[in-house]
């Protein structure tokens, strides 16, 4: 289990922006009538998207949002490992994997820059611009190493392209995501090896089936009236 | 050629994400053909088709997922049906599903469709994992465009009315489990529930819902498509298909591919992936299966099938068929060391073997990596392990044992050595790390 608690320093209160509310009653409607509680997950990461971070005051929102008792809301917030409880870096929010698929590819390399450059894990920078972490498998393993910078992906890493791209966040111009060394997604280095046939691509697999194989005889009616 | 499955037979044609992941794109290469055909047949066809084709869940456990969906209720009563989609991809070394998601989106949006039909459900939730942020936005737009071209919906081209919605997690690896999902899609923390009932009973919302993985739903519409003789022509008996392996660590060249299942596991990493780091001498172990199936070391390897027997004879498993390479550089106890961290950080805290017992296995494997244990402490771990192993709600107290029990079973010596070696030549205070480890 991770401990995790509310920070100290609590803003006085929070209110989502007009479009928060917005993308907010959009979740809400994806589930059935009376299950709004469902939504709590996607609207807390809208309060972290909004404040970078989520705060006590924010929580109480999230419950009165879908009548929820707030210590229900705050359960959610303390287990869910993705929600920040403290603010972090303004520039970027560095999570490194570490778990070992990563760690055999050099992961402890990339934690020992972020150690260097913005002191320990889970604390805001000196000049407030990054926070670093740990995080456990991110599930991009075929990339290894690799760390989700602000949300999205940055692969294939040495501790020379890290700091690189860690220098780009901190001068507000960071490149896209993906892999360092230019590779195509999860394709082997050079190129993929598979996938070159081109009758896979001539759109002669659109050309509409007239029967599927094994198919029973027609009784389209019937399996409908059976199935409903 | 390399491998041993053919371009034509590859059902994620766009895995690398080079050609267009749109509907245009998806169509032209396949999907949504037929599905019209498909959907004109029983729900009882679809599934004795999917049975036919041998198709074992991709998520891990590998249950026959044609069977599976024959637990739901003939008819639909007063509940409605639910069919939920396992998008959370936590176990370490498992990518496969990411290229679903984000490359290949109109094929899951299809099967989804199809098995939606075959459990009688008219409502589907795919549960994201919440760091796959790009691969969320990718699949959110394909659904989207599916709405607009009438696939699906209320009133839809394929006259099954079907909604399908995306949510997503919070970054919990136990979400991964059915019952922590359901749990986590309700609006809870992610603890596993008790099973039974089992979710074709009571699912989400109490209501009857089948749990199936990114992968097994979507080659659904693919089989059904060229029969289910053709899936299952491929691998051996009881392990047919093909399927997609993620492959990291200490290759030349790590990658994902869809392979036949079956095949060598050597063939697989010397041709997909440029060979071992330093060449096949230079291999060490292998965990074949994602972290939460013991390791197997290289003179194993050299022989092993990726299938579920193969595997499973070895005392390993096939998993989700991620393959975890360690060369002989590796500091073998360090890394199944981080994998212990790993089941630390991520127990839900519910049953007490497991909430303890990771962190536990964690502090003393810490210690075996370094060498500061006691020797005696070797038996007590496997011990603590075993009584961790089988006494928890989910797999999570297992698949932190298994790690461990792997390591041992074939790399007791080298753990023994360490500990031989940190002791040399140092003063011995009787029951000093003991205590530490409490």
């Amino acid at each position: 289990m991770s401990v995790r608690r509310l920070a100290a320093n609590q803003p006085d209160s929070f209110a989502f922006s007009a479009e928060s509310v917005e993308q907010a009653k959009g979740w809400i409607a994806k589930f059935p009538e009376g299950r709004q509680q469902s939504a709590v997950i996607p609207l807390l990461w809208l309060v972290q998207k909004q404040q970078g971070w989520v705060s006590e005051p924010s929580i109480r929102v999230v419950a009165e949002t879908l009548g929820m008792p707030v210590i229900r809301v705050y359960e959610i917030a303390t287990f869910y490992t993705m929600f920040m409880l403290e603010p972090v870096g303004s520039h970027a929010l560095v999570q490194v994997c570490g778990t070992t698929p990563c760690m055999l590819r050099g992961a402890n390399d990339l934690k020992a820059v972020c150690q260097r450059r913005f002191g320990d894990r889970d604390h805001l920078s000196a000049d407030g611009k990054v926070t670093w972490q740990e995080v456990e498998c991110l599930g991009a393993c075929s990339n290894a190493p690799m760390a989700a910078i602000n949300d999205y992906y940055y692969e294939d890493l040495t501790p020379e392209t890290f700091e690189q791209i860690l220098d780009e966040f901190i001068a507000g111009k960071p490149r896209a995501p993906g892999s360092a060394i230019g590779r195509q997604g999860s394709a082997p280095e050079g190129g993929p090896q598979v996938l070159s046939d081109p009758a896979l691509y001539d759109g002669s697999a659109a050309k509409a089936l007239k029967a599927i194989p094994n198919a029973e005889p027609k009784k389209r009616g019937k399996a409908k009236e059976a199935a409903q | 050629m390399v491998g041993i499955l053919e371009d034509k037979d590859r059902i994620f044609t766009n895995l690398y994400g080079l050609h267009d992941w749109g509907l245009e794109g998806a169509k032209r290469r396949g999907a949504w053909n037929g599905v019209r055909l498909i959907l004109e047949q029983t729900p009882e066809w679809i599934c004795d088709q999917v049975k036919a084709s041998g198709l074992r869940g991709r998520g891990g456990a590998g249950f026959s997922t044609g069977l599976k969906w024959t637990f739901m209720p003939k008819a639909e009563g007063e509940r409605p049906h639910y069919l939920v989609i396992n998008a959370d991809e936590s176990e370490p070394g498992t990518c496969k599903d990411r290229e679903i998601l984000r490359n290949d989106p109109h094929l899951l949006i299809e099967g989804a469709l199809i098995a939606s039909y075959a459990i009688r459900a008219h409502t589907c939730y795919i549960y994201i994992r919440g760091e796959y942020v790009h691969e969320r936005e990718r699949l959110e737009a394909a659904i989207k465009q599916a709405y607009e071209a009438r696939l699906i919906g209320k009133g839809n081209v394929h006259g099954w009315d079907f909604d399908l919605f995306v949510t997503h997690g919070g970054g919990a690896y136990i979400c991964g489990d059915e019952t922590a999902l359901m749990e986590s899609l309700e609006g809870k923390k992610g603890q596993p529930r008790l099973k039974p009932p089992f979710p074709a009973g009571a699912g989400i919302y109490g209501c009857p819902t089948t749990i199936n993985n990114v992968e097994s739903i979507a080659v659904v519409g693919t089989i059904l498509r060229r029969g289910a003789s053709w899936f299952s022509g491929f691998g051996r008996p009881n392990n047919t298909g093909t399927k997609l392996m993620a492959i990291s660590g200490h290759v030349n060249r790590p990658c994902v591919v869809e392979e036949t299942m079956s095949i060598p596991l050597k063939q697989l990493l010397e041709d997909h992936c440029g060979g071992i780091r330093g060449g096949w001498g230079n291999l060490k172990a292998v965990i074949p299966g994602g972290s939460s199936v013991r390791m197997i070391p290289a003179h194993e390897a050299e022989t092993a099938l990726m299938d579920f027997d193969s595997l499973s004879a070895l005392k390993s498993g096939l998993g989700t068929a991620a393959v975890i390479v360690m060369d002989q550089s590796t500091d073998i106890v360090r890394a199944i060391a981080r994998l212990s961290y790993f089941y630390k950080h991520e127990s839900c805290g519910q049953c007490t073997p497991c909430r303890e017992g990771t962190g536990w296995m964690w502090r003393v494997m810490e210690r075996m990596a370094t060498g500061e244990a006691e020797m005696k402490e070797i038996d007590m771990l496997l011990d603590v392990a075993s009584q961790i192993e089988g006494h928890t709600i989910c797999g999570l107290g297992d698949a932190a044992a298994w790690p461990i029990q792997g390591l041992f079973r074939h790399f007791r010596h080298e753990v023994e050595e360490r500990i031989t070696n940190y002791r040399a030549g140092k003063p011995h205070v009787q029951g000093a790390s003991l205590q530490a480890a409490e």
